[in-house]
């Protein structure tokens, strides 16, 4: 019979499939990487529709609130991992999820040869910022840190370009 | 509309209609020949059916005979894929099937409206190729086609090909 990771998996096997194409497709990672993101973004601008639909929170009043929402609910729902949520000591507005476990690359031990600067996972960050466009918040998103490159962790880092109205620093001006 | 499964199933739908559309973006912008997609399409479903069956069922003693086969894939395989069984088999019991789909879910989210006929054959070429692969490792070689004659039934056609 059929069981719940069976269907998970469907997905995480099709991205395979997707990323082994544009392998084929596309000489230059960056440009691999690029379609990735782009196809995300087209993702993500329809994906959080369902997401609302599934979910019915409540709107969030702060990019933290924001970046909490994306980690604990929808990846949760979607993925089935709750990255962990840090933001940054030096640069406002910026925020971190470390994906401990990534089932997108479950059946992936390392990169296809000959591609280092490959993201495999390039359609979260596009999922992500298009999601975020469709509710008003401008950001960039992009792998901070990749274990499939060597890395520790795998880290997608969120900016919000956008400085939130702060009724401190009016008072201050 | 809020079990967890069905968020699965969203996505892969999204990630399904975004390869199609992508990939004819990418043949307008003279990225790839046009006629190369439906190709394409249908060599990444293989892979995935592949995929699928070797981690579904490793163990191929279990199936008595190729109508065997085809019904599992009627009914374990498409509902872990499509979340619903094949409607309808039909078989000439000389190599050749057609599997019918009344209510196809990469086609349900499109409007029924004739004009979009044209469309509906990038939407099924991954699952010809699915379809094809999972055969291939449960040792079967076949070539998949598949029309749709009214949204959002489809046909899929298979040939049994003698090795």
């Amino acid at each position: 019979g059929c069981c719940n990771s069976c269907r998970r998996e469907l997905f995480v096997l099709t991205y395979g499939a997707l990323v082994a194409q544009l392998c084929k497709d596309y000489e230059k990672d960056e440009d691999v990487n690029k379609y990735l993101d782009r196809m995300g973004y087209d993702i993500g601008i329809r994906l959080v529709e369902d997401f609302l639909a599934r979910s019915a929170v409540k709107k969030c009043r702060s990019y933290s609130e924001t970046v909490d929402m994306i980690a604990q609910v929808a990846f949760k729902m979607y993925l089935g991992i709750t990255p962990s949520v840090s933001r940054s000591n030096t640069t406002e507005n910026e925020f971190f999820l470390i994906l401990e476990n990534n089932p997108l690359v479950d059946f992936v031990e390392e990169l296809p040869a000959g591609r280092t600067s490959l993201c495999y996972c390039n359609i979260l960050c596009g999922v992500i910022r298009g999601a975020l466009e469709m509710v008003h918040l401008a950001a960039e998103v992009n792998f901070i840190q990749d274990r499939l490159k060597g890395d520790d962790f795998t880290e997608i880092g969120i900016t919000f370009l956008k400085k939130l109205e702060d009724k401190k620093h009016k008072r201050n001006k | 509309m809020t079990r967890p499964e069905m968020a699965d199933e969203a996505l892969f739908l999204l990630l399904h209609n975004e390869m199609v559309s992508g990939l004819y973006r990418a043949a307008e912008q003279g990225e790839g020949e046009n006629g190369r997609c439906i190709t394409k399409l249908e060599n990444m479903g293989f892979r995935v059916g592949q995929g699928l069956i070797e981690r579904f069922t490793k163990d191929t003693a279990r199936f008595k005979d190729e109508l065997d086969i085809m019904k599992f894939i009627c009914k374990d395989f498409w509902t872990t894929v499509f979340k619903k069984q094949i409607d309808n088999l039909r078989t000439n019991h000389q190599g050749i099937y057609v599997l019918q789909d009344n209510k196809f879910r990469l086609l349900t989210q499109m409007s029924a409206g004739k004009q979009y006929l044209e469309y509906a054959p990038k939407y099924l070429a991954f699952t010809c190729g699915l379809i094809r692969g999972g055969l291939s490792n449960l040792g079967i070689k076949s070539i998949v086609t598949a029309e749709v004659s009214a949204m959002p039934a489809c046909k899929f056609q298979v040939m049994i090909q003698k090795i």
